[in-house]
């Protein structure tokens, strides 16, 4: 024990100085790590959410609407289908991930059964009795499921990019979900405004041959059309607030090329220009020719920003959107516009939004905490076990530039909790030396030499050490399995500290004891 | 220079002597913690129970009952206020409201709208009902199965009578600990739960340094009556659970004290733990060897390593 390979003492040494020189980025300011030449160190640790500021985003797509569009569309074509054939369907509509029909007279089933068959490739067309079933296969609708959750990711990317923010993390979870995370952020709350909406623009026309009201307060909503109501904005102003509007669509976002914030020239109000594709343009075109002098709506996520009239057929394929908008409002629309509709509603599960001043006296406070709890572990190491403390406690400095090391080359996350997971690393690291130090007195007690009782001391503390260790390290590996956000950040911080205390306290005091014996050749312990 | 030494050489403290009293206190302070569990409850925070939290740094010292008032006419359901470390900072707690997330954005703008300019939001937290339960369900799973986990490593490396006693030593802790969180109302939330994982890695850590002297002293002292063994033990490593204690103390104090506001709850849990896990590792999980005959099977079968050659 007493003797030390020359193999493992380069070994302690390079892995104290690697931990020194990965840490020391840590304690240079920015401007200058960033001045470093390429091949030293300059990662500093990556601070969570909650140390610099940001919001953290749990969010929900409602797939299940992406289904049912899905098979809205083929209830859809089934009833044209039927239509042409000239079949009456006593009922037909969606019921539970399939597209049920009802067919009048029984001697046409088998006739509609044979229409209905290739309406969807790869659906299963059943019949019992008069109902035929359209169903289409369980990987069908999960690939569109699927599909429905990546594109929104990509739809949000696209989104939180242009609102200039920087280093966004946009990742899936699970079946549904989605987390969102941005650092420094200045205004969550337009984020969240951005993030929340679909985004589905359509221009349909009024209907002017019937009264809202009527539709409204007797709820005879004529066959189709449908009511809509107008935009916050515009009922909290009192402008008329809901609207009799056709069901059919006649240009969609998706014919949308571009979209920007600009001013109305007469009245200098700030609206959306926007130009739409070939197809769309040729589209508005034909519909504004045919229908000048009447308002036609614009929708955005079924609610009407503003019903202006056709004044003149547009034809070029660019127009304006007006409505009741700031500066502010009609660029994030502009900027939706671009960037495109979600394919399904998403909805915020999870907020979490720490203010940069939080962040900041977060980390002075765990700063000063980690300092001073530093700073008394070691006097107390010192006064207890002195020459072997201050070995002890130079054991105990290494190992916190190595946690720090590890944690910048990794690019884990340093959150709250991690910090608090560092300070107890700086209590319990030092539990390793003490087991070997107490186990050294009483060897020294029961009458051994200081080489003989060292050697012993290390041996028998060791089996004890590792066993204790393991089950701590076995908490901190079901938080991490377990915990989300900052908590997460706890476990990888124990976990670092628990590994590296291991190593600075067993290998690095084994190092520097030896050292010492060989130079002082002592009769007597001062343990 | 002379060092310190936290307990005398020869110290022996006679623990076995005491044990149906620590056996009669761990006991009632078990059954204690479960009925302020059961009865009074937990005061979940959002994290398990859903709501919205917001901390504001209001521009100059905070006039709870004025905000109070401003707060309570706007109809969001419940609003509780609570200053937080500063006289300028306060945590408003609201709970989940009806509806889809823009119902909570709502609240929170609401509560924006209500206070005026000048207000710094330095956390705005929300937790639909949906998360909030499966954090919840995610926190129980963590917590029991870390504890299975540590029951069989422990298993694996001693016989099983000494995991029995660790993992009774450990759910002590974790009881005392749900306890003391009901009996002060103190938040529990995520980062509780980190602690009582943290507490529970702790107290199993310190009764297995316990266990490891008590084994290696059955290899050893063949002959020794069971509880003067076991005492001889606990005195042996006495020093060092101690020394490991306090050092530990003294970081969560400072902690405590010093780490802020948002994880003093955190501190306070670990703190506790630790008394308590140093206190159960000596009290608790050694005398219950003596009622589960581990002598028997460790001497006779005991497998035969290099420390039970080394016999004095």
């Amino acid at each position: 024990m007493v003797y030390f390979a020359k193999w493992k003492i380069v070994l302690v040494l390079v892995v104290c100085l690697l931990g020194v020189a990965y840490s020391a980025p840590n304690f240079l300011p920015k401007s200058i790590t960033e001045g470093l030449p390429g091949w030293l160190p300059s990662q500093q640790v990556n601070l969570g959410l909650d140390l610099q500021g940001g919001s953290h985003l749990l969010l929900e797509v409602e797939v299940d609407e992406v289904v049912n569009q899905y098979l809205e569309g083929i209830a859809e074509s089934a009833r044209a289908t039927l239509r042409t054939a000239r079949i009456r369907p006593r009922a037909l509509g969606v019921a539970d991930q399939s597209v049920v029909v009802t067919i009048a007279k029984a001697d046409e089933v088998e006739k509609a059964r044979g229409l209905l068959a290739p309406i969807e490739p790869g659906a299963e067309v059943s019949v019992d009795g008069e109902r035929i079933t359209i169903e289409p296969r369980e990987q069908m609708l999960l690939e569109r499921r699927q599909s429905a959750l990546q594109q929104s990711v990509e739809i949000l990317r696209r989104r939180i990019d242009e609102t200039g923010t920087r280093e966004p993390t946009i990742q899936r979870q699970g079946d549904n979900r989605i987390l969102v995370q941005v650092p420094g952020l200045k205004d969550p709350e337009r984020l969240k405004a951005i993030i929340g909406k679909t985004a589905k623009l359509t221009f349909q026309l009024v209907d002017m041959e019937n009264s809202v009201n009527e539709a409204r307060e007797r709820g005879r909503v004529p066959p189709g059309s449908v009511l809509l109501e107008a935009t916050e904005e515009d009922r909290a102003v009192g402008r008329q607030d809901a609207y009799l509007v056709k069901r059919r669509v006649l240009v969609s976002g998706e014919d949308l090329v571009d979209a920007h914030q600009s001013f109305e020239q007469r009245t200098n109000q700030p609206v959306v220009s926007f130009r739409l594709n070939a197809r769309g343009a040729k589209k508005f075109g034909d519909v504004t020719t045919k229908n000048v002098g009447r308002p036609f709506a614009i929708i955005l996520d079924k609610k009407v920003i503003s019903a202006p009239v056709i004044r003149e057929p547009i034809i070029t394929g660019s127009g304006q959107i007006s409505g009741s908008f700031t500066v502010q409002s009609a660029q994030d629309l502009a900027l939706l516009l671009r960037a495109g509709a979600l394919p399904a509603p998403i909805s915020i599960l999870e907020e979490r939004t720490v203010g940069a001043s939080l962040g900041a006296d977060s980390i002075a406070a765990g700063e000063i905490a980690c300092i001073v709890g530093l700073i008394a572990v070691i006097v107390f190491m010192g006064i207890a076990y002195g020459k072997f403390g201050v070995m002890a406690d130079v054991a105990l400095i290494f190992n916190l530039l190595i946690i720090l090391a590890v944690l910048s080359v990794i690019q884990a996350t340093l959150t709250l909790p991690g910090i608090a997971g560092i300070v107890l690393t700086v209590g319990m690291a030092v539990d390793a030396n003490v087991l070997i130090f107490e186990r050294v007195r009483e060897e020294v007690r029961a009458g051994r030499t200081p080489i003989s009782a060292i050697d012993a001391g290390y041996s028998r503390a060791l089996t004890t050490i590792i066993d204790a260790n393991v089950t701590t390290l076995i908490a901190a590996i079901l938080l991490y399995a377990f915990g989300s956000g900052p908590v997460r950040g706890f476990a990888v911080t124990l976990a670092i500290g628990i590994a590296t205390s291991m190593f600075t306290a067993i290998m690095v005091t084994r190092l520097m004891v030896v050292a010492w014996l060989r130079r002082t050749r002592p009769q007597e312990l001062p343990v | 220079m002379r060092l310190l030494k936290i307990v005398p050489d020869d110290i022996a403290i006679p623990f076995m002597r005491f044990r149906k009293l620590f056996m009669m206190i761990s006991t009632a302070a078990v059954v204690l913690s479960l009925a302020m569990v059961f009865v009074k409850g937990m005061n979940f925070g959002i994290d398990f129970q859903g709501g919205i939290l917001v901390e504001v740094r209001m521009p100059q010292a905070a006039n709870l009952g004025q905000m109070r008032g401003q707060l309570g006419s706007l109809g969001l359901g419940e609003v509780s206020l609570q200053e937080f470390g500063h006289p300028s900072d306060v945590l408003i707690r609201i709970a989940a409201q009806e509806g889809d997330a823009s119902a909570q954005q709502a609240a929170v703008t609401a509560v924006k709208d209500a206070l005026g300019t000048g207000v710094d939001y330095r956390r705005v937290e929300f937790v639909g009902p949906k998360v909030s339960s499966e954090l919840l369900l995610d926190g129980v799973l963590a917590v029991g199965m870390a504890i299975m986990a540590m029951l069989i490593y422990i298993w694996l490396r001693f016989e099983w009578q000494f995991g029995l006693g660790a993992v009774a030593a450990l759910t002590h802790d974790v009881f005392l600990t749900l306890g003391i969180f009901s009996l002060l109302g103190l938040e529990f939330n995520l980062s509780t739960v980190a602690a009582v994982l943290t507490i529970a890695g702790y107290s199993i850590n310190d009764t297995v340094v316990v266990f490891d002297r008590i084994r290696e002293d059955l290899r050893k002292f063949k002959t020794k009556p069971i509880p003067e063994l076991l005492n001889g033990s606990i005195n042996a490593t006495l020093s060092r659970t101690l020394m490991t204690s306090i050092t530990t103390l003294v970081a969560l104090l400072a902690l405590f004290f010093l780490g802020g506001e948002v994880i003093r709850d955190f501190s306070f849990a670990m703190i506790f733990g630790v008394l308590v896990g140093t206190y159960s590792s000596i009290c608790v999980a050694s005398p219950l060897l003596l009622y589960t005959n581990v002598a028997a099977r460790a001497r006779s079968g005991g497998d035969a390593s290099e420390e039970a050659a080394e016999t004095p």
